[in-house]
């Protein structure tokens, strides 16, 4: 059974229910804390959502110098597959492992809402169980959530398929050239980042639907492929 | 024991909505001759001893890499207080 790493920050929300959808996906959950030097032997690795070291500097400035990170660096440089949801994401920007940055919402706004998104890229360790082009809805909540890069990322991402998930029907913020982009992916398809969260929608009654299921099964069957 | 000052301002170019927020509430306040509010950081940070080009250097850095988000925000100023 595939051991997946969840990285728990003073501050992070959401690590014991990625923990929980990571099981439910059928990989074993391996509780990874923020001040430990080593992965412990996972084959992927988590950033779940939260507050990160209470969002003190930025969302994600601090967590993405915890010692965790360092070890993750080299890991995710050989291909680890990572992903980063909610302030995971922002970690993740903050620590250059994917590019761009996100700020706050138009008017500051605390957004919190079933996104209705649409799967735009499959060929991602954390999106290969979902079909191009298909629709999902997952709970989206945050501060600080709107993707922002200079314009020739947010051209060069949309370009190569490194725009992973886009809101619609308008659930996405409306300012910017980047406005609609809810998750991306560095140049591998192996970290992934991304606003909305999977885990909240894993299992029936809990949650909008059992849509991000697929991203627990999608890197499951992605480390089957790898080996 | 010196102390250094470092100053971070949101890109000219990036939305403020902090400053934007607080721009709207002195207007509320009738201090209509303010015509925008930027917010931004000032650190305070202690030194063990005296300010020497040394440690200034590693400040410097510092802010550019950790205190500051480059993508997001200028370094406007690292200086030593107490001679601006």
């Amino acid at each position: 059974m595939a051991r997946i790493g969840v990285v728990t920050f003073p501050g992070s929300l959401d690590d014991g229910q990625t923990a929980r959808a990571v099981a439910l996906a059928g990989g074993q959950p391996v509780r990874i804390w923020h001040a430990d030097t080593e992965l412990d032997g996972v084959e992927a690795v988590v950033l779940p959502g939260g507050f990160s070291y209470g969002d003190y500097l930025r969302p994600g400035a601090l967590a993405a110098v915890a010692p965790i990170i360092e070890a993750l660096r080299p890991a995710a440089a050989g291909g680890m597959p990572v992903l980063g949801v909610g302030n995971g994401f922002q970690i993740l920007c903050e620590t250059g492992l994917l590019p761009g940055a996100l700020v706050a919402n138009p008017g500051s706004t605390f957004r919190c809402l079933d996104a209705r998104l649409r799967v735009e890229s499959t060929t991602t360790a954390w999106t290969g169980g979902y079909t191009a082009g298909q629709r999902i809805t997952l709970p989206v909540r945050n501060e600080h959530g709107q993707y922002m890069a200079d314009e020739n990322t947010v051209n060069h991402l949309q370009q190569t398929g490194r725009v992973v998930l886009r809101y619609e029907g308008g659930t996405g913020t409306t300012i910017g050239p980047a406005c609609n982009i809810a998750g991306i992916a560095d140049e591998r398809g192996k970290v992934v980042g991304m606003m909305p969260h999977p885990e909240h929608a894993v299992e029936p009654a809990f949650g909008p639907s059992t849509d991000g299921l697929d991203v627990f099964t999608s890197v499951l069957t992605s480390l089957l492929e790898t080996v | 024991m010196a102390r250094v000052v470092v100053e971070v301002m949101p890109k000219p170019e990036i939305l403020d909505p902090q400053g934007k927020a607080v721009a709207e509430v002195l207007g509320r306040l009738g201090i209509d001759d303010v015509t925008g509010v930027r917010q931004g950081k000032r650190f305070e940070l202690h030194l063990a001893g005296e300010a020497t080009e040394e440690n200034l250097t590693q400040i410097r850095r510092a802010a550019e890499e950790v205190l500051a988000n480059s993508m997001l925000e200028d370094v406007v100023s690292v200086h030593v207080a107490g001679l601006d």
